[in-house]
């Protein structure tokens, strides 16, 4: 018996239906099926399966892939939520090691003989600037209420809205694009600025500012398990720069950032 | 990028259609596909070449496996329709929605890797860890359980002999 004898089986059936029948088989699958109706029925009944599922799923791979399914954002995103797996951010945060801001520091920088302590209620501020950073860095597609392409009416807005005139710094250099701003409660039932940066790999930084009260401080750098803070007062401000724990990445945010407003607030005064 | 973030990258469309299909709910499938391309990323060094599609459509078949048992576990309420339903489709694509949900989670897979996706029986086999003896029998199943679904579901055309 040659293999264009063999008797047609059920699996040869279901090859004809997905096209893979192999050659040597086509002709007796297509002379079993002319010579038996019932065995066609089935088998035009299978096709139109294929073919209702092709048509109601198919076109789902043309759609465009949405951002939350982006690699890049994914890396970023898996980042942040590894390294908050373990244990809730409250907990981590409250053990979050203070450590005094030295080294590699400018002019202007470290130590500008302020106080050590933090002005009452900073704390506080600096944990709200630290849950808004939580909260608001894995949102996808609402993560401001301004985008930053309306960066001069975010700045209008918001100054209006903490009550001092507000700076929001270009950190273009440092491949940080401003994705926009939003108002959130501040220390003491004031009002708080707080904008957002993205690189190019999706890694967010975030800066929360609001009235502080009195004076000034250092600069001084808390980490988390999962993102670290550079926080400092200054000209009664109170600033908190958070993103993911890179500490060099962070303090050269941060750095920036207090240099950019250190600068504008002297052409003001 | 690396040539393996590439090519998963290239993956997700074929990934997305997959899940959404075994789902039925658009955003359960993305969440699917989000969580395999999490898997797959940290699993980078797992992959000793081979066909990097049969890898990942392998991981989100287990993930699938590991949510419905996990849905099993908990007694909550599912919706009776489906967050996707073919909005304005004809009365087919309802159809073959409904049949598809009515199989067992291994042949539903069975069928949709070779219908939707295209794959080999060898490669199916290899995704569900079987001998292609058993997806044949799981194909035939799937295919039966349709047709028996979609002509008792539809009694005005079913055929007059």
């Amino acid at each position: 018996m040659t293999d264009h004898d063999k008797p047609v089986t059920d699996e040869e059936l279901h090859a004809y239906v997905d096209g893979v029948v192999p050659d040597d088989r086509q002709e007796a699958v297509a002379t079993f099926l002319a010579a038996n109706p019932d065995a066609a029925t089935l088998v035009a009944a299978w096709r139109a399966q294929a073919d209702a599922i092709r048509a109601r799923y198919g076109a789902v791979a043309d759609e465009p892939v949405p951002a939350r399914l982006q690699l890049d954002r994914i890396i970023a995103g898996d980042i942040l939520a590894t390294r908050r797996g373990s244990r809730p951010f409250r907990i981590a945060a409250a053990a979050v090691v203070l450590l005094a801001f030295a080294g590699g520091a400018g002019a202007g920088w470290t130590l500008r003989g302020a106080p050590d302590h933090a002005p009452s209620g900073f704390d506080q501020m600096t944990a709200q600037a630290l849950d808004a950073y939580r909260l608001y860095v894995v949102e996808v597609r609402h993560p401001v209420e301004v985008p930053g392409a309306e960066a001069a009416h975010l700045r209008q807005w918001l100054s209006k809205r903490v009550g001092y005139e507000l700076r929001i710094p270009d950190l273009s250099a440092l491949g940080l694009k401003l994705v926009g701003g939003r108002l959130l409660p501040g220390p003491t039932g004031s009002a708080a600025a707080f904008y957002m940066y993205e690189n190019a790999a999706g890694e967010r930084y975030t800066v929360y500012c609001a009235k502080a009260g009195d004076g000034e401080t250092a600069l001084r750098f808390k980490t988390g398990e999962q993102y670290a803070a550079v926080t400092w007062v200054d000209d009664n401000i109170g600033y908190v720069v958070s993103g993911p724990s890179d500490r060099d990445k962070l303090e050269k945010v941060a750095k920036n950032i207090y240099d950019q407003v250190d600068k504008g607030a002297e052409k003001k005064g | 990028m690396s040539t393996f973030r590439r090519d998963i990258e290239a993956t997700i469309p074929a990934l997305r259609r997959y899940a959404r299909a075994l789902t039925r709910d658009a955003d359960l499938a993305d969440d699917l596909v989000q969580d395999t391309l999490v898997r797959a990323l940290r699993s980078e060094h797992l992959f000793h070449g081979g066909d990097l599609r049969v890898w990942m459509y392998t991981i989100l078949a287990n993930l699938n496996r590991n949510r419905l048992r996990a849905l099993a576990r908990r007694p909550t309420m599912m919706p009776i329709d489906d967050g996707d339903a073919a909005e304005g489709a004809p009365e087919g694509a309802r159809d073959i929605e409904r049949a598809l949900a009515t199989l067992v989670d291994e042949q539903r897979h069975a069928l949709l890797l070779v219908v939707l996706e295209g794959l080999s029986y060898r490669e199916v086999a290899e995704i569900q860890g079987v001998p292609i003896g058993t997806v044949m029998s799981r194909l035939a199943r799937a295919r039966s359980q349709i047709k028996t679904f979609l002509e008792g579901g539809r009694p005005a055309l079913r055929r007059v002999k």
